[in-house]
């Protein structure tokens, strides 16, 4: 049998999603048993013009991790896209837009003010803001272009499959590689975790019915052990996250932040999580009520901390 | 589902309703050209025999297997075209309605806008009902039993209704007897029977009726369940009485040294601080009134104790709560009297012998404060009485609507006053005469020749500030005459406030209690104005009465014999048919965080700990959505609101 070719690709990301398939350790021998990687800019020294001279679909496979924030990665995507037979948006980046979607609640000019002017270590006296094409007597600079909004992977081009995660958990990294490698890979559109249902599904915390009388920040209390993060206060959303992590998190004591995205069929993951935190709020009365969810740090980056760029709503309406 | 889907569009012109404003043509193109549509017509009456068979008949020739209706609210219709849709043979759930008159037609004045509004209505109800599925209703059984709330006139005729039909009646009253406002009265119009006569039989009907389970000083305190199956929490107050031990003998009423002001004599005698309101209550038990009992404020006295040779003064008495299952609720609680001195000028509570009609009522009324006697606050007999009309009704001010009742209650005074007090002159302030029942007409008449003076006018002011020596020691009603275009003075012994019918202070929070609307009136809101007047948006409760606007002894008694109907027809039938759409969990997504658990209104959501998911009683599951919106997995799907119909629905708004 032939073997597979791959390739692996960062646009806005943190570099987390590299080191994540990298620790799948050993497997990396299979990995490489079966396939051929053909471009991986993190570990291989290969040329955008080596892609671009690819025939199309000569790709088997392409691990696209990161958020589309510039011209250069929307070109590099299309560009994978075309050369590959299987397009998967590997971790949460590419796969919803992640921290750098965060960015959405701003444009280009509110985030360039803010990085290139104001931010108290710039020393930018002459409030030179990146160009897309500058002239300098040795001839034309281009950088590419910085966009409004990040986009996700799939608002991009057409994505086969998702791996979840920031990052990914080594398991579930390996779980898509292993089918991908044995070729059975699930129906398209299929996001790759070994469990459907939400990360409660995954966590031995002991539940009850909830009520929630006031709201904790990790460091405000030490949780009780054994019992769910949710109901002692802290924001735990593992109820309204696709499980299949194993729940790592919440049995650390930290409360699930959402990385795996929203739970097969749900449309937008805040929105579910905040419907069903208003649910539990243990009060009738108005200004209790008020005083409760107060407490909550940062609202969007609390509930759509991984999501914004795939919520219903994408990020704040700038006028 | 079976093959392909084929949905027929209907747009409705409700005469000119629709069609004057929308161009329904336009509205059948576009919706014509979207996808799966079949067919797509308007027509002048879609509710009417002809309406309703075109779409019998397209189901039939055309093979359509989805059917959307553009007209009026689905509160009005729906079950019209639901029905229409299943005698062809479709299940009714594959029916969707768009409101482009309520909604749209009749708000929006631009045709343009208004079209283009239509237009959006019609796209979101043609891509929702492309993902709509067969349902089944269900039915339930219902308790044969009634709640009604209220022990006025309203309240009692319906429990007699439905008891006398041989079910049971929860009838519970706030106020230490049943009688309500009527009890207060003297005659009544336009017959002039006299209203304890006619009433106080009813009363006591009710006390000894086996099927009555009557329950006074007591309050609804919570409402659950739904429509065949209420719960009801009801609060039975400590009346300091054992109801099971007196007799009624009213000694203890007797010795009670304590005295404080009767409500039910509107402020013009004292009652005891243990009393029943008047001689006839129902039930014949004395309560105690705390806040002027000496023992309850200082912890001396007992004198009704020590002559209650029964032993039936229980000091200790604790509150009751009792519960009940009702399969139907009747809310039957009445008005209140406006309180006229909110305006000012017309100077009650200032002037002593300026009064508010149900004072006057009391003061005419043979067991009432003067025996019947109308006088003036120093006893002396008034030769003079201007009556002034719609104090708090018509008027922009306080309320706009028309009160119904005081023209009628006003020629009644004149009549009362012309009986008891030779040579006496009366006035009628009025803005127009309304005596619109059967025999009001011929009351006035009757009036008109008992040399009543009528002023057609506002009284703008009460005053004691004589111009003239006639006007010396009077009170002088100053007025224009609109009839002789004339500002005129009238000095006068006594004026009467005919006061407006005015929602119960607590209205907000019964309509809260009971899930029923309000109009921007105050009253309670009927389900439907013309065609369901005593019914509410809430499936088995009912509004009757004064409760749900003003209106006089046969309208409600009318109306509260049509409730009872209702309800004693849910009782023959047996069974209810409640609502198919019910939430359901699919056990592949829920991760058993137990969120929903706890949200269930009606309980309805159990967790299986063998399998670790939670699990929806469909029996008792009434679609209300709470856990559906909770979920964070959407592992859990409201039929009929599914995600999927939702976003078609926004979607089709947005296209």
């Amino acid at each position: 049998m032939a073997k597979l070719k791959v390739a692996l690709y960062w646009a806005a990301s943190c570099g987390g999603c590299e080191i994540a398939q990298l620790a799948i350790g050993d497997k990396l021998l299979k990995l490489a048993e079966a396939a051929d990687i053909v471009f991986w800019p993190v570990a291989i020294d290969a040329k955008y013009k080596d892609v671009e001279a690819m025939p199309d679909k000569s790709i088997d496979a392409c691990l696209f991790n990161g958020a589309i924030r510039n011209s250069e990665q929307e070109h590099m995507a299309k560009m994978l896209r075309e050369k590959s037979k299987i397009m998967i948006a590997y971790g949460s980046c590419a796969y919803e837009g992640c921290i750098p979607g965060l960015a959405n609640l701003f444009n280009r000019q509110m985030i360039f003010e803010r990085v290139y002017i104001e931010t108290q270590s710039t020393d930018n006296k002459n409030n030179i803001l990146p160009q897309t094409s500058c002239q300098v007597p040795e001839g034309e600079l281009t950088l590419p272009e910085f966009y409004d909004t990040v986009k996700t992977l799939r608002q991009t081009v057409d994505v086969d499959y998702v791996i979840p995660g920031c990052p990914p958990e080594e398991k579930t990294t390996w779980l898509a590689l292993e089918a991908l490698i044995e070729g059975k890979l699930p129906p398209k559109g299929t996001v790759i975790s070994h469990n459907a249902k939400a990360v409660c599904d995954d966590c031995p915390l002991k539940r009850d019915v909830k009520k929630i009388k006031k709201i904790y920040r990790n460091f405000n209390i030490i949780p009780e052990p054994e019992i769910c993060l949710l109901e002692q206060g802290l924001l735990c959303q593992g109820i309204a996250t696709r499980g299949g992590c194993g729940a790592p998190c919440p049995q650390a004591n930290m409360p699930c932040t959402g990385c795996y995205g929203p739970v097969e069929g749900v449309i937008d993951q805040g929105a579910h999580f905040l419907s069903a935190l208003a649910s539990v709020i243990d009060s009738n009365d108005p200004e209790e009520i008020q005083r409760i969810i107060d407490d909550i740090p940062d609202p969007v980056g609390s509930f759509y901390r991984y999501s914004l760029p795939d919520s219903l709503l994408r990020g704040a309406i700038i006028r | 589902m079976e093959g392909e889907v084929k949905i027929g569009v209907y747009i409705c012109n409700c005469g000119t309703n629709i069609a004057g404003t929308v161009d329904v043509k336009e509205v059948a193109k576009l919706a014509g050209g979207l996808p799966s549509v079949v067919i797509a017509k308007d027509y002048m009456y879609m509710c009417s025999d002809p309406g309703q068979n075109m779409i019998k008949e397209d189901i039939k020739q055309l093979g359509l297997n989805r059917i959307v209706v553009a007209s009026c609210s689905p509160m009005l219709h729906e079950h019209t075209f639901r029905q229409a849709v299943q005698d062809a043979g479709l299940n009714p759930y594959l029916f969707e309605m768009a409101n482009i008159r309520e909604h749209c037609s009749w708000i929006t004045e631009d045709p343009k806008l208004a079209t283009e509004k239509a237009k959006a209505l019609v796209s979101a109800a043609v891509r929702r009902v492309y993902y709509q599925e067969p349902l089944e209703v269900r039915e339930v059984p219902v308790t044969p039993s009634i709640l009604v709330v209220g022990g006025g006139i309203a309240g009692i005729q319906a429990a007699l209704e439905v008891a006398n039909a041989g079910h049971k009646a929860y009838l519970v009253e706030r106020e230490s007897s049943i009688g309500g406002h009527m009890a207060q009265f003297d005659k009544t119009f336009p017959t002039l029977d006299c209203a304890s006569c006619i009433f106080t039989p009813l009363l006591s009907t009710v006390g000894q009726h086996p099927n009555i389970e009557l329950m006074t000083y007591s309050e609804v305190e919570e409402i659950s369940g739904y429509i065949g199956n209420f719960q009801a929490k009801i609060r039975k107050k400590a009346r300091y009485v054992d109801e099971d031990k007196c007799n009624g003998c009213l000694v203890c009423v007797e010795k009670c040294p304590w005295k404080a002001v009767s409500e039910f004599d509107e402020g013009l005698s004292q009652r005891k601080a243990i009393y029943t309101p008047f001689a006839q209550a129902v039930p014949n038990v004395p309560v105690i009134d705390t806040e002027h009992c000496v023992y309850f404020l200082k912890g001396t006295c007992r004198a009704c104790e020590r002559f209650c040779d029964l032993k039936a003064i229980d000091f200790e008495q604790p509150d009751k709560e009792v519960e009940v299952a009702v399969g139907a609720i009747i809310v039957a609680t009445g008005y209140d009297a406006f309180d006229p001195s909110a305006i000012t000028n017309y100077g009650y509570g200032r002037y002593d012998n300026v009064f508010t009609a149900l004072q006057f009522e009391r003061m005419c009324n043979a067991s009432g404060p003067t025996g019947g006697k109308i006088v003036l606050k120093d006893g002396s007999e008034p030769k003079n009485i201007a009556i002034i009309h719609c104090v708090g009704s018509r008027d922009k001010n306080y309320h706009e609507y028309c009160s119904r009742v005081c023209c009628m209650y006003s020629l009644k005074y004149s009549h009362l006053i012309k009986e008891k007090i030779e040579n006496a002159e009366v006035y009628q302030f009025y803005i127009d005469m309304r005596c619109f029942g059967k025999g009001y007409e011929e009351f006035y008449e009757r009036l008109s020749n008992e040399e009543v003076k009528f002023i057609r006018g506002k009284a703008s002011e009460v005053t004691d500030r004589a111009r003239t020596e006639e006007e010396q020691g009077k009170l002088v009603v100053v007025a224009e005459d609109s009839l002789m275009s004339a500002l005129i003075r009238v000095p006068v012994d006594m004026v009467i406030l005919s006061t407006a019918l005015e929602a119960r202070s607590d209205a907000a929070a019964v309509a809260r209690l009971f899930n029923i609307s309000r109009s921007a009136d105050g009253f309670f809101l009927e389900r439907h104005p013309k065609l369901d007047p005593v019914a509410t948006t809430t499936d088995g409760i009912f509004i009757v009465g004064c409760a749900q606007g003003p209106k006089d002894i046969p309208d409600t008694v009318a109306q509260a014999s049509a409730a009872a109907a209702r309800v004693l027809a849910m009782i023959s039938q047996g069974k209810v048919e409640i609502e198919a759409a019910t939430a359901v969990i699919d056990e592949e997504l829920c991760s058993g965080c137990k969120i929903c658990n706890l949200l269930c209104p009606y309980s309805a959501i159990t967790f299986d700990e063998e399998k670790k998911v939670s699990r929806v009683n469909e029996v008792l599951c009434k679609a209300c959505g709470v856990c559906v919106a909770a979920c964070p997995s959407a592992a859990i799907t409201g039929k009929h609101f599914t995600t999927e119909q939702i976003m078609a629905e926004i979607e089709g708004v947005l296209a």
